[in-house]
């Protein structure tokens, strides 16, 4: 990341300009909120814009467009333990218990 | 016995062991705030019903603006520091707290008046997975807190006797702040709009 002063000068004009965007995208969330649409559509939505958001805080904000690679390495590690995470819910479409699956005796 | 690595980067990982040390945590935190979002989505997965707009949406969006603003003056508060401007970085960290303090004056007046109804915790799923995610967050927003509070007092001091560790720890506290929002941005559209 950049440690030079008239370097950060330069980029606080950057930080101003996402600090913006970010809350227009705001705006546009709550708008798209209020718009009826189906409910798989309103949550694509949602998470698209919440992940633009989220990218420009972490890549300007957080300076991870610049950073060493270990800390890209640690991040890779917890994106993919993230996900297993996230879709481990998925595992109990197989539950048989909470399905109703007779117990055999 | 000075601690080895707070200024100077180690010529293994090209990084300070503070800054390492920061991401690590962070990276911890992804997990902790990712294990509560997976038991949302199996909450709502298997809900029969789900409440819409069953939150205050105006307060909610006026503490996402709050948030994100204060990411940007702890940028600048960093930024500032970087550049020598003293006065401006107190500044900039001053507003930050100031920030950070009205939305957890927002989220008490979210939480009273659900509590004042009797819609506690245990009052539905929706509820129970609102105030577990919301107090967790709300608990690293009075973590940030305390952490800028003693950069603006005691903490100070460190500026004098050397100002590039003091640099390096407003960066610190700048990454867990910007995580802290990034998390939010998150928990708005997924608790008050979806």
């Amino acid at each position: 990341m950049h440690s030079d002063p008239a370097e950060i000068q330069k980029n606080v004009r950057k930080y101003m300009m996402i600090g913006a965007s970010l809350l227009v995208f705001t705006v546009i969330t709550v708008a798209a909120s209020y718009l009826n649409l189906a409910v798989p559509a309103a949550i694509t939505v949602a998470l698209i814009i919440a992940t633009m958001k989220g990218s420009m805080v972490a890549s300007v904000f957080m300076h991870l467009n610049h950073e060493r690679q270990w800390i890209y390495g640690a991040l890779l590690l917890t994106v993919l333990f993230f996900i297993v995470l996230i879709f481990i819910p998925l595992f109990t479409v197989q539950d048989g218990i909470s399905v109703g699956i007779p117990w055999s005796h | 016995m000075n601690i080895p690595y707070t200024v100077e980067e180690r010529p293994d990982t090209g990084l300070t062991n503070g800054k390492l040390g920061i991401w690590l945590f962070l990276a911890s935190e992804v997990m902790l705030f990712g294990a509560l979002f997976s038991t949302y989505i199996l909450l709502r997965v298997g809900a029969i019903e789900w409440p819409h707009h069953e939150l205050n949406v105006p307060l909610g969006a006026i503490n996402t603006v709050l948030l994100i603003s204060s990411s940007v003056t702890m940028v600048m508060a960093w930024a500032t520091l970087k550049m020598n401007q003293w006065g401006k970085h107190r500044l900039y960290l001053l507003v930050t707290v100031i920030l950070a303090v009205v939305f957890l004056v927002n989220k008490y007046f979210e939480y009273a008046e659900h509590l004042a109804k009797g819609e506690g915790p245990w009052h539905n799923t929706f509820l129970a997975i609102y105030f577990t995610m919301t107090g967790l967050h709300g608990l690293h927003i009075i973590g940030g807190v305390i952490v800028m509070l003693y950069f603006l007092g005691p903490g100070a001091k460190l500026w004098k006797s050397n100002p590039e560790q003091f640099a390096n720890r407003i960066e610190y506290t700048g990454l867990y702040w910007h995580f802290v929002d990034l998390v939010w941005i998150f928990l708005f559209p997924v608790l008050y709009l979806l």
